[in-house]
Formats: structure tokens, C-alpha cells, sequence
């Protein structure tokens, strides 16, 4: 792959990504904003593998595409009465949204890109970062990883016992 | 020009200061709060997409694994985000996050 269409194909995900993005934000409708943040994810996942750490890219489609996007799918038809309610969404405080959007983004593009001047190493991260992922997970990486799979446990724990259902013969104490 | 033409560090640290800002605006203007929760993502994104930039450009794998646990953090935050939101739409049958102005009905 020669360098030029390397940066085509990086403008082209990136443009997806920035759009799509700029799409789940402006748009009135959930459904909408939902599809759209799937095509948000997978531009994240090509930039991922831009990076060369396909491991997260693939886990980022399984997690989010796979896993989020659904349970917030879930959402928006569980908390809309779907043939009562149109889906709309209102706004509120748009002024303020719009000059904190824009001064946040300029901020940071200026702190990034005239201010800052970061030190890049002569060694880059190359090729497949798999096997890497593997030894640093069992070497440096071990209690945060048995304390993340811990945590998450919990959290499904927790979110089954928040979102059940009353039984119906049993009263609450109201 | 030739900011253009290569594709470096400072190419995704703007989409990623571009995604902040956006996930940023949602969770400030929509009053969704299925919405709201679609711009944390947007922002748990941003610096997902920083990490691993800077981890490419170092060398270094820490990136690479923190920006794994942020991913599991994500999914564990949006199971309990939506439980919440579920119960608050079940007390206040609405899920408009100005109208909802008290811990119990």
C-alpha cells in the first residue's frame, strides 16, 4: 500500500467518523442518533487499526457494535411508549451548547497542534499487537485485569437487580 | 502541505478533540437521557482514540491495555446507565433529564 492511498483511506474513515458523529448529536430523532453512532463506532474501530492495535478494534466492534449500541437500542424502544409518543428529542440550552462545542474543540486543537510539541519515539508500535496484549495481560497487567472482570461482574449484577420487575403478586412497600 | 499529505500524532488527537466536543454538546443540549449516554460514549471514544495515539507513537503497550479497560469500564457504565434510566422511566414515566426533579415520586 503506497503511502498516498494510505492517507486517502485514513481522510476517508476519519471523515465518516467526524460526520456520523456530528449526526448522533444534531439529530432530533433517537433512532437516528442511534444508527448514526453505529458508523461513529466502526470509524473509530479503522482508526484503531490505523494505530495498528487491531486487538481493540476488534473487541471495539464486539463491545460496542455487539453490546452497547443494542442495550441503548433497547433503551430508546423500552422508555418510548413506540406507538403512542413520536421519538423526537427535545434541546435545551443550545446557545451555550454551541460556544461550549466550539471553544472546547478549538481549544484543544490549538493546545494540540500550535502549543504542544510532543516527543515521538524512534520506535513505533509495528504490526499485530496480539500477542503483546496476551503477555502484558498475564505479566504487568494481572490485578487490574482480575479486578476489572470483578467489576464487571458487579456492575451486571447490579444492573439485573435495578431494571427487574416487580412480581405482581407481591406488594411493595410504597 | 505537508500537514496534509502525512498522517501523523496530531491528525487523531483533532478527531479525538473533535469527538470530545461533540459528546460534549450532547450530554449539555438534549435532554434525553438515552442521548446524554450516547455522548459519554462519544467522549469515552475521544480518549480511547488518544490513548492508543499516543501509545503507537511511543511504543510503549500502555495505552494499548488501558484503553482495553476502558472499553470493559464503557459497557459496565452503559449496563447500569440504561438499569437507571429504565427505573427512572418506570417512577417518573418520562425520561426528559430537566423534568426530573426529585429522588422520589
Amino acid at each position: 500500500m503506497t503511502n498516498t492511498t494510505y492517507t486517502v483511506i485514513f481522510y476517508l474513515f476519519a471523515a465518516v467518523t467526524v460526520f456520523s458523529a456530528a449526526f448522533v448529536v444534531f439529530s432530533r430523532n433517537i433512532i437516528y442518533s442511534a444508527f448514526s453512532l453505529l458508523f461513529t463506532f466502526f470509524g473509530v474501530a479503522a482508526l484503531y487499526v490505523f494505530l495498528s492495535a487491531d486487538f481493540i478494534a476488534v473487541t471495539q466492534i464486539m463491545v460496542y457494535v455487539g453490546g452497547i449500541l443494542v442495550l441503548l437500542l433497547f433503551g430508546v424502544m423500552f422508555t418510548n411508549k413506540i406507538m403512542m409518543t413520536d421519538l423526537k428529542t427535545d434541546v435545551l440550552n443550545i446557545l451555550p451548547g454551541i460556544v461550549l462545542l466550539l471553544s472546547i474543540t478549538g481549544g484543544l486543537i490549538y493546545t494540540f497542534v500550535a502549543r504542544a510539541e510532543w516527543f515521538t519515539s524512534t520506535v513505533q508500535l509495528q504490526g499485530s499487537v496480539v500477542e503483546k496484549i496476551g503477555f502484558e495481560t498475564m505479566s504487568r497487567y494481572v490485578l487490574p485485569f482480575e479486578m476489572v472482570s470483578i467489576l464487571l461482574l458487579l456492575a451486571l449484577i447490579g444492573a439485573a437487580f435495578l431494571a427487574r420487575f416487580d412480581k405482581p403478586g407481591k406488594t411493595n412497600d410504597k | 502541505m505537508d500537514f496534509f499529505s502525512t498522517v501523523g500524532l496530531n491528525h487523531y488527537l483533532i478527531i479525538s478533540a473533535i469527538l470530545f466536543g461533540l459528546g460534549l454538546f450532547a450530554v449539555v443540549t438534549r435532554k434525553n437521557a438515552i442521548v446524554v449516554l450516547m455522548g459519554v460514549e462519544l467522549i469515552l471514544n475521544a480518549a480511547n482514540i488518544n490513548f492508543l495515539a499516543f501509545s503507537k507513537y511511543n511504543g510503549g503497550m500502555e495505552g494499548v491495555m488501558f484503553s482495553l479497560f476502558v472499553i470493559v469500564l464503557a459497557a459496565a457504565e452503559a449496563a447500569i446507565a440504561l438499569a437507571i434510566i429504565i427505573n427512572i422511566y418506570k417512577t417518573f414515566n418520562t425520561v426528559d433529564v430537566s423534568s426530573i426533579d426529585s429522588m422520589k415520586e
